[in-house]
């Protein structure tokens, strides 16, 4: 680590705080060091398909998409959120009416674009729900940059 | 639709028919796209439109006023789900199995976001989708999707549906 992590898990939780869209779905992160545990406590308003009552894939995506943005927050000095470019997700498992957890992995962290890993699973951490890889730029082009 | 003045009953007529006279419930069913304010706007013979209007509870970031893309990746992975009963001619149960999403530029903030999404291709297991986000003219894209989706059971009972 060449950063501060507590300096950067402040910019992290303030970025979560701040976030309306963030507020609204609930979700909650804890840093340990380098890595970060997400939770999206289960709520009504989650649900995709009440008949079985599964979680709405696209609350699952965002979920994991605030995730690997919170990441970014821990090992790049961010000074405006990440703009993120594409993901994609594996639907793995059926999202039970119940909380999601996640934790992301850096695969690669450029100076202006990073691509990251996200899997979020319920009861067993060995049984992924949902898994995503996203890219972000992280930095705009600066003609000025060393 | 009515043929020589005798009620059609809900069993003969198509799908793409009831589905748009029951937009409404079609997206008011589903809690987590109700609690986004997003619903469908028309049905056509190959594509679901809807429309997600600007609500501040969306924002991402508050110093832009962006909608967080998560808001854009829920509507684009739902009217991907809906355009598969189009293709299916019935309302199926689908789940996602995977799903693509480019993001051209941010939602410009106060603005409704607009998106359509068809089922170009269905087997038996599987359905093909794909979708765009956009604002005012339909060519000022601010996301585009593709989602392939399992079909995962008999068709839904269109009297529970409507």
């Amino acid at each position: 680590m060449t950063q501060d992590p507590p300096a950067n898990a402040g910019a992290l939780l303030s970025f979560l705080e701040a976030s309306p869209f963030a507020r609204k779905m609930g979700v909650s992160c804890a840093v340990a060091g380098d890595e970060i545990l997400a939770t999206l406590p289960f709520d009504e308003m989650l649900i995709g398909n009440a008949r079985i009552r599964a979680l709405h894939g696209g609350a699952m995506a965002a979920f994991l998409e605030l995730t690997a943005t919170a990441r970014l927050y821990l090992v790049a000095d961010l000074k405006r959120p990440p703009k993120i470019i594409d993901i994609t997700v594996d639907y793995l498992r059926q999202g039970k009416a119940a909380d999601l957890f996640a934790e992301a992995s850096i695969v690669k962290l450029g100076r202006r674009m990073a691509s990251v890993h996200a899997e979020a699973w319920q009861a067993e951490r060995a049984k992924p729900v949902v898994a995503l890889t996203a890219h972000f730029l992280v930095r705009e082009d600066d003609p000025n940059a060393a | 639709m009515s043929e020589e003045g005798r009620e059609v009953t809900a069993s003969e007529k198509d799908f793409r028919t009831l589905f748009a006279e029951n937009k409404n419930k079609v997206t008011s069913a589903v809690p987590f796209v109700r609690s986004l304010g997003f619903t469908v706007t028309e049905v056509t013979k190959t594509k679901v439109h809807g429309r997600l209007p600007y609500r501040d509870d969306l924002v991402g970031d508050p110093e832009t006023g962006v909608v967080a893309s998560g808001v854009i990746t829920t509507i684009l992975d739902s009217l991907c789900g809906m355009s598969c009963g189009l293709k299916l001619n019935a309302f199926m149960p689908v789940a996602t199995l995977d799903l693509r999403i480019d993001y051209m530029r941010p939602a410009a903030p106060l603005v409704d976001i607009l998106a359509e999404a068809e089922c170009y291709h269905a087997t038996r297991s599987v359905c093909f989708t794909r979708a765009i986000a956009y604002q005012g003219e339909r060519d000022r894209m601010i996301a585009s999707a593709a989602a392939a989706f399992a079909i995962t059971g008999r068709p839904i009972d269109r009297k529970a549906v409507t």
